[in-house]
């Protein structure tokens, strides 16, 4: 109760607050925020938990857009549906790359995330379906209930946020998560107590995928738009990895408040200074933490109260 | 008496290093069983391969009637083979009593999500390797001898039919390693069976009623303590005489 009543509260300001007579900016900012906080909470189930580094969220965030965009154009699904069918598809890369590398310990999952990301925007460039190179252009259905397209968006991004932390803190709350962890900490005796490492690994990076790839899915109708290089961009990793690792990897609240605090400087930075200095923001900060407080915001405010 | 663990003719080599060659074992029920041998002679390898962390190019495994050697070294636990680690590997991001619970959850409680339910099991299993007042330390603040009860106290934890301790008094004290011993007769005489690998030649003497000395990969004797120390090949092994 003590998670499900703000969590529904916060549920309830997403999809209420599009309605107000807001400055339609403040969605428009937001949205991209809260794809962080799905990002950032995705990459700590995997990152986090089980300390596997995903560097390819890029690959997973664009094979959710891309998925979209397929079942959009092919045969005119609703954005539900879409979402569903980029979960699926950021499900199936999670657990292929997890196949192929994860019998390997350590660095080989890492490499093989950056090479996906690769591999990835290289097939679409070369996809005239969904554009290729130069992109491809989508009209919006109409939209109902909200004024704009972009206000509605928000809520339904408001709605994934809440229920990708809902799936991280229960995949961290129970027998799951105590087995991610142990694995994190030691592989063998892990193992030796029982725990089917392998398969967990695969769960793990087939929600993590999953999460990811639902994420993107409603990133084209809010650009109306679909291009290769801004899909796989290297700033979702940098957003995803950066969230979790500023607020916190290993508990479910940490990508929260770092996607949060990341991702609304990043988008001061953008309006006050310029577009290319918001990334250079996330990385002294990134450096700033791993150096200063590698356990995040959460850790450094847990030894604060313990003090 | 019948036997729980078998096996038979098991090799394995490491690129062109052997370090196991056709070693054949038999472990009965309820048998307090000492593996001993010089540094490198293949003791932790063969336990490797029983436990599954390693697996044998040659030769088979059989736990309690079973062919186990192509299970994963989870699976092996589930059927009820523990050990505990050389070099302790504590789940150093948990408390004492949430090293427990693994196993608990994963073994004994599987199935069941009423979590929670492992606690009280976790304490007791604490209490009786005398570590019940450490439940809630981090385990990453745990002295030597502390994280060798938590070893056992943990392959405990997977409720084993057979216990196997890799070199758990290794830097012990005098005192510690009487306490140890004592911990390992008590699981004995409820029925676990216990190979026990050690260097320390007292401890292990005491304990076994059977012993097996390893040299370089091969059985070169095997008999009761007694007849182990006065055997002239395991003299030569260990002192290279």
């Amino acid at each position: 109760m003590k998670f499900w009543i703000p969590a529904i509260c916060i549920l309830v300001l997403g999809v209420a607050l599009p309605l107000a007579p807001i400055n339609e900016y403040v969605f428009y900012a937001g949205y991209v925020v809260l794809t962080f906080v799905v990002m950032a909470t995705a990459w700590n189930i995997l990152g986090g938990y089980a300390g596997y580094v995903n560097f390819g969220p890029p690959a997973f965030f664009g094979i959710g857009s891309y998925a979209a965009v397929v079942l959009f154009k092919s045969m005119n699904a609703p954005l539900a549906v879409q979402i569903a069918g980029a979960a699926l598809m950021g499900g199936l890369l999670g657990l292929g790359v997890g196949v192929l590398t994860l019998r390997l310990r350590g660095i080989f999952f890492a490499i093989a995330t950056v090479a996906i990301t690769f591999i990835l925007e290289t097939l679409m460039t070369n996809w005239r379906y969904v554009g290729g190179a130069t992109g491809l252009q989508l009209l919006r259905p109409p939209v109902e209930l909200y004024e704009s397209y972009t206000r509605m968006l928000f809520a339904v991004m408001a709605g994934m946020s809440v229920g990708a932390v809902a799936i991280a803190r229960y995949i961290q709350t129970s027998w799951l998560g105590r087995g991610l962890r142990s694995l994190r900490d030691s592989e063998e005796a892990a193992e030796a107590s029982g725990v089917p490492t392998l398969k967990l690994k695969l769960f793990a990076c087939a929600v993590s995928g999953a999460l990811m790839g639902a994420a993107g899915a409603p990133m084209p109708m809010y650009l109306s738009f679909i291009e290769p290089p801004s899909t796989f961009n290297l700033s979702y990793t940098v957003g995803s990895l950066g969230g979790a690792i500023i607020g916190g990897a290993g508990h479910w609240a940490g990508p929260i408040v770092g996607a949060i605090l990341l991702g609304t400087l990043q988008q001061i930075v953008t309006v006050t200074v310029s577009g290319e200095m918001n990334v250079l923001v996330v990385g002294v900060l990134l450096v700033v933490f791993v150096v200063a407080a590698p356990e995040g915001i959460l850790g450094l405010a847990r030894k604060i109260i313990r003090r | 008496m019948s036997s729980i663990l078998k096996i038979v003719d098991v090799s394995k080599t490491f690129g062109g290093f052997t370090a196991l060659s056709n070693v054949s074992l038999e472990i009965a029920q309820g048998e307090r069983f000492g593996l001993i041998g010089p540094n490198g002679s293949g003791k932790t390898t063969l336990i490797n391969c029983v436990s599954g962390a390693l697996r044998n190019e040659a030769g088979t495994i059989e736990f309690d009637g079973e062919d186990v050697t192509r299970l994963p070294a989870y699976q092996r636990t589930r059927r009820g083979i523990a050990r505990s680690f050389q070099v302790p590997r504590p789940f150093h991001s948990m408390t004492v009593a949430e090293n427990l619970a693994v196993p608990l959850e994963y073994i004994a409680h599987k199935g069941s999500l009423h979590l929670g339910d492992t606690h009280a099991e976790a304490l007791e299993l604490l209490r009786q390797m005398r570590l019940g007042d450490k439940a809630d330390t981090p385990s990453r603040n745990l002295s030597q001898v502390e994280l060798r009860k938590l070893e056992l106290a943990r392959a405990m934890a997977a409720r084993p039919r057979l216990l196997i301790s890799d070199e758990a008094m290794a830097g012990l004290s005098g005192s510690e390693v009487e306490e140890v011993l004592e911990i390992l007769f008590q699981l004995n005489s409820r029925g676990i069976t216990i190979i026990m690998i050690e260097h320390i030649m007292q401890a292990v003497m005491r304990f076994s009623q059977r012993v097996v000395c390893l040299d370089a990969g091969r059985i070169i004797c095997e008999g009761a303590p007694a007849e182990i120390v006065k055997n002239p090949e395991v003299q030569r092994a260990y002192l290279g005489a």
